[in-house]
């Protein structure tokens, strides 16, 4: 079994590699860049070997538990820190570890010749020693101090080409937006310790999550002297705001398309495979409280669905290959959320498991047809699959894993969330159902219609072709330029590692009958006790798997008809989609809603403007009043005024003097 | 009984005497930097030992103490009585770390310099006095001294409407001061206190007083006093005037530790004083916390001028200060004494936070001739260590975890959020603000295209690193490990909140 000391190294190794890249590398190494690339993929290896080892020993052991360690302690308040180590965990750090690997592989080749590379390194570790600290945390303010800070890495790799203003804006947005979920977290947390004496009139400590844990089913019997009827509903709200946030959930989305400003195996690691699936995580990590609020989870399930269905429809119309995978993702995270919302905990998970895989994948591929065109803007690109074969492949393989095509990994986790909404039979259930059978077929168009217009079809010309077009959308920059030819193996081969995840981590892991020596459905049943949860878990239902594949290809099928053999649609389709399409592209229109009108305008300007206004003209106008008339009051007074400060010195001891003098007499 | 143990005299004197050195004895200017870098770091080595002399486990709650008959009369006696508890120990702590990080922030003062250092000392004198004082009279003189050098700092070596702003500040504070003097002496004429001495005062309470005066109307005499010091809405447009045009140095002072006076004259005296009436009110302190928490975060976001930006960042962080002593209204318990250590702690992190942000602030505006915010933008690649210096005070200002201002911060809303979850819950909302406004002016200053005219500005030399250096240690350090403050502001507190309840 894995020591206490075992797993503290797991998240101590990046923030080793942190502080050496910081204090020795760029110092003293800025000379050889690579080298500081190597300190954090060693540091990140060895991570995954310990991080496999604790899977190892929870496997074998069950969960872990070990002492915490006081961190504030104000009277009878202690805020520890402390490991929380059960299946769940376990899973998060292999992913975490693993993908973050691959990722920083790949970033060898991707960010060669960058100025600021070492940079880059330093702040990929920082990130990755967060997200591990977040999901090792036993208690709620560390995985909050956890929560802020792996924001704050996806802050700085945003906006890492910072003399870009459309980086800096987008980085600025990202945290803000998050924020926005992060103040109902902290509400949230502010309102366990509100009843604090109730904890600890049972032995707990509202902030240690075991305790939380414990405490639900006290609450539940009536036994528990607070947070009876909506008490557990709110703590979930708010919590659910937190994840919302970060998770990208309907109204909090619009940060992560435009997070893609930063550089892609930022997206690749931080906002398609690990960042934005803590939200999923944070969910998780509290689900007895959700699952003991019905209308929490019917939230959770309605809002998920929604998300899923709603950011699906935005791909269908974006030009931006990785902005197609940014509302992919948001789409995909509402498919967990929602499966957790209707008590698929065990499917919500192992789709998060694979969803890592093949969306990095996916986010790896067009950093590499990026590397060759110099463009994201898919129509600029085209007949890219006889240059770069691999690319191809894998985003082939990550694809077909998204659409849920059998056998990949995508297929397995997605036909579970939906086998689980078929057999809820309640009203939530079946709206959760039909609005992730829909967005199975909006899955199935954008993506393959992101696969012709990059792969296939004649090449468009890349960046030159977009620069002589759109001068002004796309900024000279040195780099960009068109270099038609597979990227380099180091891109290349964590391509392939992952594609090998998105093809077996379906089934290998949840095999539907015994394979070698896994166990049928070994990774639902090994994450569900976990919890606790009352989640069952289901057998594939052949016939259900029937229909979303159907659905799945026929959706391909159009795809291919409209962007690979060119058919013409219909006048008449095409006109009346055409609202539809200028409303999607448009975002809704929501950036607009909340960037103009409501912070430009709204507060910015009205209420900015007149407090503003109020502060000067009457706050201190008042001030300034009363000098004035100080200053005029009768001509004796107006000769005192004689700017002297040595006299008005003199006047302010003088006073005191007076004072004094006046009250020791009388005293 | 006199008893004198001389180390607090030392930490509040050796100003005092630097400055009286340089003005009659040192020669030259270099050498009049030197020494008045060399008094104010021996001033931080002696204000650390006296942090770390305090002990948090002895019995007497005020130690250190340095004792005398000051003035003996039949009237009245005034002792001279000095000493600390764990609320000023830190205190004493960050005077001394950012009167030395002034000190260096004025390397570049080229006019006059024999008087400004020596103000610039007397004007730690006079902070170290107000921490350390523990008898009325020789507090109110820390108090009232602090002015002078203020006002001449501001005044002569200040940019703009210096002349103002300096008259402005001083009209303020003397008006504050003006009403605190009424109060300690309607506290000296009550025939049942009939002393200045703050040690008795804070063991047995004023709430007993009969007062010639109402007792509430003390209280609040004190509170503004307190409350222009701050500062809290409305008395707070001195703060940002003084900022503005106030040199580099003069600003970390007056943000770092002179509105720090205000804070811990409420803790001392509002609170630890009066502490029935101060839960009597403490539903009006937290109305005008979350006033002056939100009201201020507005303003700031519509501010143009770099240094009014952070001025009126301060006040919205200052109203944390009192949101935190809002949890009194819990009439004591753990949570009022958790509150109470987060209003302390954030007098603390805020000092040097603030005094971070003034300093870099105070570097771009050298090298760059303008603190217009719309005419900065892309410094980052030309002064890439004060740019990480200022993201960090300005990560820690929005409350990021790992940063001190998140401890500070957090205490205080689980403090007062179980007194008045619903307006502590309002207040809360300023983390979104203040991460709203801080991350847009470092978006408009750092990030962005080059600018052609910046294309020849230099980072920080040696020197100037010193103090941002120091000041990013001391900010981390107390986000990772908190105990160590918290434990000592903890001491101070507790028997503060034994008496309520």
């Amino acid at each position: 079994m894995i020591s206490e000391a075992g797993i503290w190294t797991i998240f101590f190794l990046p923030i080793a590699a942190l502080v050496i890249i910081f204090l020795v590398f760029r110092p003293f190494f800025y000379r050889r860049p690579d080298l500081a690339s190597l300190v954090l993929i060693s540091a990140l290896t060895a991570a995954l070997v310990l991080s496999v080892w604790t899977l190892k020993s929870v496997i074998q052991e069950g969960p872990l538990t070990f002492e915490s360690h006081s961190w504030v302690t104000i009277g009878d308040m202690e805020v520890s820190i402390g490991l929380m180590v059960d299946s769940l965990t376990a899973i998060m750090l292999v992913v975490v570890t693993g993908v973050s690997l691959m990722i920083q592989i790949y970033s060898q080749g991707y960010m060669k010749g960058d100025p600021s590379y070492i940079r880059y390194f330093a702040f990929m570790s920082l990130f990755s020693a967060a997200m591990i600290g977040l999901v090792i945390s036993s208690n709620i303010i560390q995985l909050y101090v956890m929560w802020e800070l792996v924001g704050l890495g996806s802050y700085l790799l945003i906006g890492f080409w910072h003399h870009r203003p459309a980086a800096a804006a987008a980085a600025k947005k990202a945290f803000l937006v998050t924020r926005i979920g992060d103040f109902g977290f902290l509400l949230a947390i502010l309102y366990l310790f509100f009843n604090r004496a109730a904890f600890l009139d049972q032995g707990l400590n509202p902030l240690n999550i075991a305790d939380i844990h414990a405490a639900v089913p006290l609450i539940e019997a009536g036994t528990f002297a607070a947070l009876g009827g909506l008490g557990l509903t709110w703590v979930a709200v708010g919590i659910f705001a937190g994840a919302a946030g970060k998770s990208a959930q309907f109204p909090l989305h619009v940060w992560l398309p435009d997070a893609m400003e930063g550089p892609t195996p930022v997206s690749a690691l931080i906002h398609a495979a690990t960042m934005v699936a803590a939200g999923v995580f944070l969910v998780a990590r509290f689900f007895p409280v959700f699952e003991a609020s019905n209308q929490a989870m019917s939230a959770l399930a309605i809002v998920g669905a929604f998300t899923a269905i709603f950011a699906a429809t935005m791909g269908l119309v974006t030009n931006d290959i990785k902005r197609v995978l940014a509302y992919s993702t948001i789409s995909q995270l509402g498919y967990m959320m929602a499966a957790l919302g209707i008590g698929a905990y065990g499917a919500a998970i192992f789709h998060l498991f694979n969803h890592a895989f093949f969306k990095a994948l996916l986010f790896l591929g067009a950093g590499s047809v990026n590397h060759a065109t110099g463009t994201f803007d898919m129509r600029y690109m085209g007949g890219l699959r006889r240059v770069m074969p691999w690319t191809y492949a894998g985003m082939l393989i990550g694809g077909l894993s998204l659409v849920g095509i059998f056998p990949l990994a995508g297929f397995w986790s997605k036909d579970e969330i939906l086998g689980h909404a078929w057999n809820g039979g309640s009203v939530v259930d079946a709206v959760v159902f039909s609005l992730l059978i829909i967005s199975v077929a909006a899955t199935a168009f954008y993506t393959f219609r992101m696969i012709y217009m990059t792969f296939h079809g004649e090449f468009k010309g890349g960046v030159e072709a977009e620069r002589s077009q759109q001068p002004v959308a796309s900024p000279d920059e040195p780099g960009r330029k068109v270099h038609l030819a597979e990227s380099p193996v180091v891109m290349v081969l964590p391509m392939m590692v992952l594609a090998a995840g998105a093809v077996v981590s379906g089934y290998l892991v949840n095999p539907q009958r015994g394979l070698f020596e896994i166990p049928v459905h070994w990774f639902s049943s090994f994450v569900i006790p976990a919890l606790a949860a009352e989640a069952e878990i289901l057998p594939l239902n052949r016939g259900l798997a029937a229909v979303t594949m159907i659905v799945a290809v026929a959706f391909i099928g159009l795809a291919t008809a409209v962007y690979l053999r060119g058919r013409r649609v219909p006048k008449g389709v095409e006109e009346a989609l055409s609202p539809a399409r200028q409303l999607a592209s448009e975002k809704y229109y929501m950036d607009d809603l909340y960037e103009r009108r409501i912070v430009a305008r709204g507060f910015y300007r009205y209420l900015g403007g007149f407090l503003e206004w109020f502060d000067q003209q009457v706050v201190d106008g008042v001030v300034d009043a009363l000098g004035w008339l100080s200053r005029n009051v009768g001509w004796a007074l107006g000769r005192l005024q004689t700017g002297q400060t040595q006299s008005y010195a003199m006047g302010i001891s003088l006073g005191i003097l007076v004072i004094l003098v006046v009250y020791l007499v009388w005293g | 009984m006199d008893t004198f143990d001389g180390m607090l005299t030392a930490v509040v004197f050796l100003p005092l005497v630097g400055a009286l050195v340089i003005v009659a004895v040192v020669r030259g200017d270099r050498n009049i930097r030197l020494t008045a870098a060399a008094v104010a770091l021996a001033d931080l080595v002696l204000a650390i030992i006296v942090f770390a002399r305090f002990d948090t486990d002895a019995s007497e709650r005020f130690q250190l103490i340095d004792r005398f008959d000051w003035i003996s009369g039949t009237a009245f006696t005034a002792q001279y009585q000095m000493g600390v508890d764990g609320l000023s120990a830190p205190l004493i702590l960050l005077t001394g770390l950012l009167g030395f990080c002034a000190v260096l922030a004025s390397w570049k003062i080229g006019m006059r310099v024999r008087e400004y250092f020596a103000w610039l000392l007397l004007l730690q004198t006079a902070v170290m006095g107000v921490f350390a004082s523990l008898d009325f009279i020789l507090f109110f003189v820390f108090w009232e001294l602090e002015l002078l050098p203020m006002y001449f700092l501001i005044s002569i070596w200040g940019s703009g409407r210096r002349q103002y702003s300096a008259m402005k500040f001083l009209v303020f504070t003397f008006l504050g001061s003006a009403f605190m003097l009424v109060g300690i002496l309607a506290l000296f004429l009550a025939p049942n206190i009939g002393h200045f001495d703050m040690i008795k005062l804070a063991e047995e309470g004023a709430g007993a007083a009969r007062t010639i005066i109402p007792l509430g109307v003390v209280f609040w005499f004190f509170f503004v006093a307190f409350a222009i010091k701050l500062p809290l809405l409305p008395v707070h447009t001195w703060l940002p005037d003084a900022h503005t045009d106030a040199p580099t140095a003069v600003s970390v002072m007056l943000a770092g530790v002179l509105l720090k006076m205000g804070g811990y004259g409420l803790l001392r005296i509002s609170v630890g004083m009066f502490s029935g009436l101060v839960i009597d009110y403490a539903l009006v302190l937290t109305i005008l916390a979350v006033i002056t928490i939100l009201y201020a975060a507005v303003v700031t976001v519509r501010q143009t001028d770099l240094k009014r930006l952070i001025a009126y960042s301060s006040v919205s962080h200052m109203g944390l200060v009192l949101l935190g002593i809002g949890s009194v209204g819990l009439v004591g318990g753990s949570f009022t004494t958790i509150g109470l250590t987060g209003a302390a702690m954030q007098l603390f992190t805020h000092g040097t936070i603030a005094g971070l942000l003034f300093l870099a602030v105070g570097l771009i505006y050298d090298k760059t001739h303008t603190r217009y915010i719309p005419d900065l933008g892309g410094l980052a690649n030309r002064m890439p260590f004060i740019a990480v210096a200022f993201i960090i005070a300005g990560l820690a200002s929005l409350g990021l975890p790992g940063l001190s201002g998140f401890v500070s911060e957090i205490l205080v809303f689980f403090g007062s959020f179980k007194a008045y979850p619903w307006l502590t819950a309002f207040g809360a909302f300023g983390i979104v603000l203040t991460a709203g406004y801080i991350l847009w002016m470092v978006e408009r200053v750092l990030f962005g295209p080059q600018r052609d005219r910046f294309a020849h500005i230099t980072d920080s030399s040696i020197i100037e690193a010193v103090p941002l250096v120091l000041l990013v240690i001391s900010i981390v350090v107390v986000g990772v490990y908190p105990a160590f403050l918290t434990d000592v502001f903890k001491a101070g507190i507790e028997p503060i909140v034994a008496m309520m309840s």
